[in-house]
């Protein structure tokens, strides 16, 4: 029997779950690697060798030099794992939140400032309510 | 005997650490968060807890994919503030306290509830930044602390009933501890908040407002949560709050609430405080 995923259904929400830990398991520890500073310094000096010491995907490896962060958490990586790389290059969570909502940095921190995404049309896939 | 005299629940997000540390907290975006706080500190102060029993989430730091514990409590003597990414927060190490940490081990197990030992590890900010709120920029902590980590980054993490139950195992397992201890135990985390994906920056204020309100009057209705109900309602990463059920299940069922701050935003989260007695 498959795994039950009654998360499927909410929209723009990828949950960490078995699939996604198994696909993304080398990307995540590639990640974790990043909290000492001489792999940080190694990594910044040349990415693409860096990458290559890890059994990860050419598309995840790719993603990693893109930061495109929604790419690589389709592709198993979790955001507190990812949080090291947008850490390591000096970046908030705030920035790193704006891009994968598509707005701009202070686009994004207006709305929050207004008191955030409302829940109203984004519990559902599909639906308003 | 010890004894678990209060509660606290607090959001833990890791830029307050930062905005402490870089000595910010008086800017117009910061200040409504940290007068919040004001009342806790002067509250604290009073308390004097000899130990915290610290409920928070590991994020990534101690723990990688390699190993995933439930729930794993902190036995050492000394906890070395994590790097996460851009260095260590300058911080004082975190003592704990291995007699009593120990003996809570032995007893909730005993109470079937499998926790993870946990001898060397470091302390990221989901438990440095409660300290910081609570405590300020002591030159070193007032008191030990014993860190209990719950898994909330790999779906599933412990229903909310598990945490509730888990709280009222802790708390057995203090009272049978000889020496007399003032314990306190909070749960940190939340409120509402999504880091991840096009739907980040979700909040919702009146989930969160009708949570405190459960969790105070109500915990058995609180720990009747799905976990779904967390997801859909409160972001993928609002799920932290089950880790307040831990807090509140080591309390009293009735409770006296000593202070309430709720402030939307800081970074992407909703910021929620609650400072509970037993009566």
């Amino acid at each position: 029997m498959a795994l039950e995923k009654p998360y499927l259904d909410i929209p723009g929400t990828t949950v960490f779950d078995a699939d996604m830990s198994r696909q993304g398991y080398s990307l995540n520890q590639f990640c974790m690697s990043l909290m000492q500073a001489e792999n940080r310094k190694r990594f910044h000096t040349d990415e693409g060798k860096y990458l290559d010491e890890w059994q990860m995907s050419d598309a995840q490896k790719q993603a990693v030099m893109d930061r495109d962060y929604n790419r690589m958490i389709e592709l198993g990586g979790n955001i507190y794992f990812l949080a090291k790389i947008f850490s390591a290059d000096g970046k908030s969570f705030v920035h790193a939140a704006a891009k994968m909502t598509g707005m701009t940095e202070d686009n994004y921190q207006a709305m929050m400032n207004a008191g955030g995404r409302p829940p109203k049309g984004n519990r559902y896939i599909g639906r308003s309510d | 005997m010890a004894r678990i005299t209060a509660g606290v629940a607090t959001s833990h997000v890791p830029l307050l650490g930062r905005a402490v540390d870089t000595g910010c907290t008086d800017e117009p975006y910061w200040a409504p968060i940290f007068k919040g706080y004001e009342f806790s500190k002067k509250w604290i102060s009073q308390k004097k807890p000899d130990v915290v029993f610290l409920v928070y989430n590991d994020h990534a730091s101690a723990f990688s994919l390699d190993l995933i514990p439930t729930f794993a409590i902190g036995c050492a003597e000394a906890f070395a503030p994590a790097d996460e990414g851009f260095g260590p927060r300058p911080v004082p190490d975190v003592k704990g306290h291995p007699d009593l940490a120990w003996h809570i081990a032995q007893s909730v197990i005993q109470q079937d509830f499998d926790l993870t030992i946990v001898n060397k590890m470091d302390v990221d900010h989901g438990l440095t930044v409660p300290l910081t709120m609570m405590f300020g920029q002591p030159n070193q902590w007032p008191c030990k602390v014993i860190p209990f980590a719950v898994n909330v980054v790999q779906y599933p993490p412990p229903s909310g009933r598990r945490c509730l139950n888990v709280g009222k195992a802790i708390r057995k397992a203090v009272e049978s501890f000889d020496e007399d201890l003032n314990v306190q135990i909070w749960g940190t985390g939340g409120m509402s908040h999504q880091l991840q994906g096009p739907r980040a920056g979700l909040i919702n204020q009146d989930w969160d407002k009708r949570f405190l309100d459960m969790l105070v009057n109500d915990p058995q209705a609180a720990a009747d949560i799905p976990h779904i109900e967390y997801l859909r309602e409160t972001g993928s990463e609002g799920i932290e709050m089950v880790m307040w059920l831990v807090m509140r299940g080591a309390l009293d069922p009735a409770v006296i609430e000593r202070h309430r701050h709720y402030h939307v935003p800081c970074s992407n989260t909703a910021i929620g405080h609650l400072i509970l007695e037993n009566k």
